[in-house]
């Protein structure tokens, strides 16, 4: 049954202490898809991650990963495991090339030269791959990484906020690899902050307070959020937000530039709160939500106030 | 008037804010005060710059009341501890050699007939002078301790012997090893253990700490390398490290300090390899306690502290009070200690130095197993 599936988790627990990181998470991600993992900070992405890869030990739960016992096998995994770490863990007293080559030696890869000068061809570090690596810019360091991690041709990539701080067109090139190695049959699973990469993946999962909130493609998630939202537009829709706030109805009031997005779950109750603010220049029109309007809804009705969280 | 008042205050920022930092550190606040206090316990009380109570034999090849007088009027002085009194020079004879006595008294067959005819005969103190220090007050004072016991022995018909105004007998000394007394002799081979300890639990102590506090261990750790391979692959590199300081110590004692080698280099070689392994495995056991590079450092001096002052590198060993001899044995430099100054002075065979060898070879086992048990397969 989880010769189908990459990732086989259910109910993975972690707690530090008294804090519960994780509380219960269950992920079947299917062979060669690319999964999204989003959720607030703190939420426990990166812990959920490091279980699966066995860098963290599961206080409860269990789990298979390519077929492997993630508490039993965390050797297995990890030999046919990509993780690119959220924080940059490559050597900054190592020169490019020299870290490249360690990768490489640790895993044994064939043809040692030929594979890091390939590498380096690949990411357009090949004149400066005698630099080390600490000299890099934070874009750069990310896309190194990504190099490193996938240079030895994993079945499961985990990505860990890999385009944190990177440029839209190294942004863009990495999503075409992503998708690309997806193709040759890779599994994905991606933690982000950005909606554009997540409305990029199969299927998303979203974490809020260690729980799973919802699981889906973008479309799923959307309708599941049950979210009504309305864009107005035109000149005096901004000095309509603060009164619109706290309207009742109206959940989030959010800018998109010169236009404004309320949203609520009851339709009608929105356009009621619109008509006891009328104004002439400005237009009202329901739109389709958008996946952040959706996530913020989503995290409000699990209880999570995502502005101060812990 | 406001410029100093605004300096004040942000030097107070700073102020809280290494205060705040200081007192985060457990290990560094610990070792603030431990330190001191470990410095002043082994510098107060362990340390005996004029040695007493050194072990010492005695062959004694007769018995008669003024030898037993002349053996016990040396029991009772406080410099010697005789650990064992014989009549056969057999059992005496590896002794000094080993390091086991630092002085073998010898009173021969017939030692009372002469010194009643007034021949002045020999007794002979063979002092283990590798260590000057440890041998000279005990050698010095001999003379006056023996004279004044016979003093109230020789009586009536042998006041005479005693009245010609020279002691009745004659004091030999040999100072064995180093019969010039070079305290370079006995510094110089000791430096070759110091050195190899400060660096190279040092530069392991460092090993893991890095990683971790760098966030590079997260990426390690994902990677498919286990821990003993982690752990030969940071350690290797030190042993040639230590290899060739050993190498430029050792030349530097031959050309400059002029200190003899008189033994055999493998059994040398054979103890340096195990004593740099257990500096080695023990560094790395320190990186896998410390989380941070700082604490790694402290644990360090914290190791290398006891390990000059109670070794018998600085002071000797024998000198010590019993505790201090019983932390001195935990430490491998004593036992590096030794093996260097057996083989490159007395000539020492391996089968003499089997001891040393051995506990140098518990140790590193110890290391080793207490590393490997330390070491973080997770990031918990
Ligand atoms: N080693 C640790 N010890 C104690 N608490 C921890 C540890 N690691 C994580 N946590 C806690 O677990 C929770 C989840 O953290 P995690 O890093 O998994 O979140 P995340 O979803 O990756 O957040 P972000 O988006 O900011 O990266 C947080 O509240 C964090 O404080
Ligand atoms: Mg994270």
């Amino acid at each position: 049954m989880s010769g189908e599936l990459a990732i086989d988790v259910h109910g993975l627990i972690k707690r530090f202490g008294k804090k519960t990181a994780v509380a219960g998470v269950d992920i079947q991600l299917p062979r060669g898809e690319v999964w999204g993992f989003l959720g607030p900070n703190g939420s426990g992405k990166t812990t959920t991650i490091r279980m699966i890869c066995g860098l963290l030990k599961v206080t409860e739960g269990s789990g298979q990963c390519l077929g492997y016992d993630i508490q039993r096998d965390a050797a297995l995994i990890r030999q046919q495991t990509g993780y690119m770490t959220q924080k940059f863990s490559f050597w900054s007293d190592m020169t490019i090339r020299e870290n490249l080559e360690f990768v490489a030696r640790l895993y044994r890869l064939p043809h040692l030269r030929e594979t890091v000068d390939q590498t380096l061809e690949k990411l357009g570090l090949t004149n400066r791959q005698r630099q080390l690596a600490g000299a890099l810019s934070g874009g750069w360091k990310q896309r190194l990484a990504l190099a490193a991690v996938t240079m030895h041709n994993p079945k499961l990539l985990l990505l860990d906020e890999p385009t944190a701080g990177v440029d839209p067109q190294a942004r863009r090139d990495f999503w075409d690899e992503i998708h690309h190695l997806s193709l040759e049959g890779m599994t994905v699973l991606v933690s982000t902050h950005y909606m554009d990469e997540a409305e990029r993946c199969d299927r998303i999962v979203y974490l809020a307070n260690g729980h799973k909130i919802v699981e889906g493609t973008v479309p799923d998630v959307i309708d599941r959020s049950g979210l009504s939202t309305f864009r107005g537009e035109g000149k005096g829709v901004r000095r309509l937000a603060e009164a619109l706030k706290t309207e009742p109805g109206v959940d989030h009031v959010a800018y998109f530039g010169s236009a404004l997005h309320l949203s609520g779950q009851d339709p009608a109750a929105i356009r009621a709160a619109l008509n006891r603010h009328p104004s002439d220049d400005v237009v009202w029109n329901e739109v389709r939500p958008s996946l952040e309007d959706a996530f913020i809804a989503l995290s409000a009705e699990a209880g999570v106030d995502t502005r101060v969280h812990a | 008037m406001n410029a100093v008042v605004s300096s004040f205050a942000r030097i107070w920022a700073v102020f809280l804010k290494e205060a705040v930092q200081m007192r985060r550190d457990r290990l560094t606040f610990a070792m603030m005060f431990g330190i001191p206090i470990i410095q002043l316990i082994l510098f107060g009380y362990a340390i005996n710059m004029n040695p007493k109570h050194l072990p010492a034999a005695l062959l004694v090849e007769e018995q008669t009341p003024i030898v037993r007088t002349l053996v016990q009027s040396l029991r009772t002085s406080e410099y010697y501890n005789f650990v064992m009194q014989t009549s056969d020079p057999r059992e005496t004879g590896d002794l000094l050699a080993r390091g086991e006595v630092a002085f073998v008294v010898s009173i021969p067959a017939g030692f009372t007939r002469q010194l009643v005819r007034g021949e002045h005969p020999q007794i002979l103190i063979e002092a283990d002078a590798s260590d000057p220090a440890a041998a000279s007050g005990a050698v010095g004072f001999a003379q006056t301790i023996l004279t004044d016991a016979l003093r109230h022995d020789l009586k009536g018909p042998l006041r005479s012997v005693a009245a010609s105004g020279q002691p009745p007998f004659e004091l030999v000394v040999h100072q064995m090893y180093n019969p010039e007394a070079k305290t370079s002799y006995n510094i110089v081979p000791g430096l070759l253990g110091v050195i190899l300890t400060m660096t190279l639990v040092m530069i392991t102590s460092m090993a893991m700490t890095r990683e971790s506090e760098q966030g590079t261990l997260e990426n390690l750790l994902a990677m498919p390398v286990k821990p003993f391979e982690m752990m030969l692959g940071k350690i290797l590199p030190y042993v040639i490290v230590g290899a060739s300081q050993t190498l430029v110590i050792l030349l530097a004692a031959q050309i400059l300090f002029e200190v003899p080698f008189i033994g055999q280099p493998w059994i040398l070689l054979l103890g340096v390899t195990i004593f740099v392994l257990a500096n080695l495995a023990l560094g790395f056991t320190f990186s896998t306690v410390a989380r941070t590079q700082m604490q790694a450092m402290q644990l360090t001096f914290f190791f290398f502290l006891p390990s000059i002052l109670l070794s018998g590198f600085m002071f000797p060993f024998r000198g010590m009070p019993d505790w201090a001899q019983v932390i001195g044995e935990a430490l491998p430099l004593t036992h590096f200690l030794r093996i260097v100054r057996g083989v490159m002075l007395k000539d020492t065979s391996l089968a003499q130095l089997q001891d040393p060898l051995i506990a140098l070879c518990i140790f590193t086992a110890v290391a080793v197993s207490v590393a490997m048990l330390r070491y973080r397969r997770t990031l918990d």
